[in-house]
């Protein structure tokens, strides 16, 4: 039996809903969502914050990485409801209101980490991540790898990317 | 959406969320989601319902109670892995979580669903093993102590009844002045291990082996111990031929058939190496420790 043309597609899903309340870069949201909406696409579709991208959708790729209760984390292997009542940071809110670059970016503009840029919100959101941890950062040729080793680049290969964490370092004062 | 679509159920109490599963069998439970979202986005997993239980009350923290890490349900990988106390008493834990995965997935992923998740190349599964820890099961009918040898069955397959829920996982500390090594053979770092190897060993005044642990992931359809491997060291002064034995005892462990990743011969020599290397690593951490 062939699927049949329907005479017109429902607007919404018929998914069951659910109440999700999040503070999402400081300000209160509230939405009823789909129990199966990723936090990735309740960014995307639901805010309109499209900053955060959406690459593999199975953790491996780290485009999708924000904060979650300030731990960087991957959103589309977060359900939204898992983050009802959490605090989630998007790299919207890393520059300042008045635009000037957050010193992380600053260092990737500087050090020429990006090239098409899919990858560098997840990269940012990540790094700086590791940056706000209290305790010692491991700022090593082969400690940065391994903070980097979570995002993947497909244009530029790593080079830049490193070299920008380790500027970044100097910027936030957090060189050895 | 990636994910088929679930009933999402999020309990307070382990009463109710070890009523809710035994109410649906085909409802499973959900903690920090690291391997249970992925294999949903693929729709290789299919549950009826999730069971969230990162609200239920007393499934946080971890302490050391009487020679044991208490690891309770929702601890996730980092916070066992920056704990100061436990790189005190165990420092081989923070040695193996360094494997598991990226930071990212280790601030959400748990301990517990790690174990409960069972993959037979995943280390933490290997460190229960290797240590002989043990997690307690709580269901409706009561609770039970299940050994790490007893919990792995196979394959993502554990002896958990499907209304039990872990609720914590103990883990020894490592006894005093023994020696410890971690490391495991990937195609990337943070990938599965191909072949992983946990070994803890005690030397005796006159540097023979007094006691020693071994235990791999990633060579059959569950973590398992190096018992011959073991034997094979035991007593010994660790002269090249006793590692020798050691190694040639080990061959046999290896079950996993050749798979899109590797060969068996190749896990076979990997695991030999790592015998080789860690075992030399463990001892000379027993022969620097400070006497107590």
């Amino acid at each position: 039996m062939r699927g049949k043309i329907k005479p017109a597609l429902p607007e919404r899903s018929e998914d069951p809903r659910v109440a999700v309340a999040l503070t999402v870069n400081g300000e209160q949201v509230t939405r009823a969502v789909s129990v199966r909406m990723l936090l990735s696409d309740f960014l995307r579709h639901e805010l309109g914050l499209t900053g955060t991208h959406v690459g593999c959708e199975h953790g491996v790729c780290g485009c999708c990485t924000v904060h979650i209760d300030g731990k960087a984390a991957r959103s589309c292997l977060t359900l939204a409801v898992q983050a009802n009542g959490c605090e989630v940071r998007t790299i919207e809110s890393v520059a300042s209101t008045d635009g000037a670059l957050h010193p992380v970016q600053q260092a990737f503009k500087e050090c020429h980490a990006l090239q098409c840029g899919y990858c560098t919100p997840g990269m940012v959101m990540n790094v700086l991540s590791r940056f706000e941890e209290p305790g010692t950062l491991d700022l090593s040729e082969e400690g940065i790898r391994d903070m980097l080793s979570g995002n993947l680049c497909r244009c530029t290969g790593y080079l830049n990317i490193v070299t920008a964490v380790r500027r970044a370092a100097e910027l936030l004062g957090r060189a050895e | 959406m990636k994910p088929p679509l679930f009933d999402y159920k999020a309990p307070a109490t382990i009463d109710e969320a070890v009523a809710m599963l035994a109410a649906d069998p085909d409802a499973a439970v959900l903690a920090g989601g690291q391997s249970l979202l992925p294999a949903m986005n693929f729709r290789v997993a299919n549950p009826s319902a999730l069971v969230d239980i990162q609200h239920v009350q007393g499934l946080q923290g971890i302490s050391v109670d009487g020679g044991e890490i208490v690891i309770k349900a929702m601890v996730r990988h980092r916070e066992l892995e920056l704990d100061v106390v436990v790189q005190r008493v165990n420092p081989l834990v923070v040695e193996t979580l360094q494997h598991v995965a990226h930071v990212p997935i280790r601030n959400r992923g748990t301990v517990v669903g790690s174990l409960c998740h069972a993959d037979p190349s995943a280390e933490m599964p290997l460190l229960f093993v290797l240590l002989g820890g043990t997690v307690v099961a709580r269901s409706p009918a009561g609770t039970r102590t299940i050994a790490a040898e007893d919990f792995f069955k196979a394959f993502l397959t554990t002896t958990r009844a499907h209304d039990e829920i872990i609720t914590e996982a103990r883990l020894p500390v490592l006894p005093e002045g023994a020696g410890w090594a971690f490391d495991e053979v990937t195609r990337r770092h943070g990938d599965y291990a191909l072949v992983g190897l946990g070994c803890v060993l005690a030397l005796s005044g006159d540097g023979k082996v007094e006691t020693v642990r071994l235990a791999a992931c990633g060579i059959a359809d569950k973590p398992v111990r190096l018992k011959a491997s073991e034997a094979a060291l035991q007593g010994t002064g660790l002269a090249p031929a006793d590692l020798d034995k050691a190694v040639e005892a080990s061959a046999s462990a290896v079950t996993t058939p050749d798979d899109m990743n590797t060969s068996v011969a190749f896990r076979r020599r990997a695991l030999g190496a790592l015998i080789r290397r860690l075992v030399a690593k463990a001892a000379a951490r027993a022969r620097n420790k400070e006497p107590a």
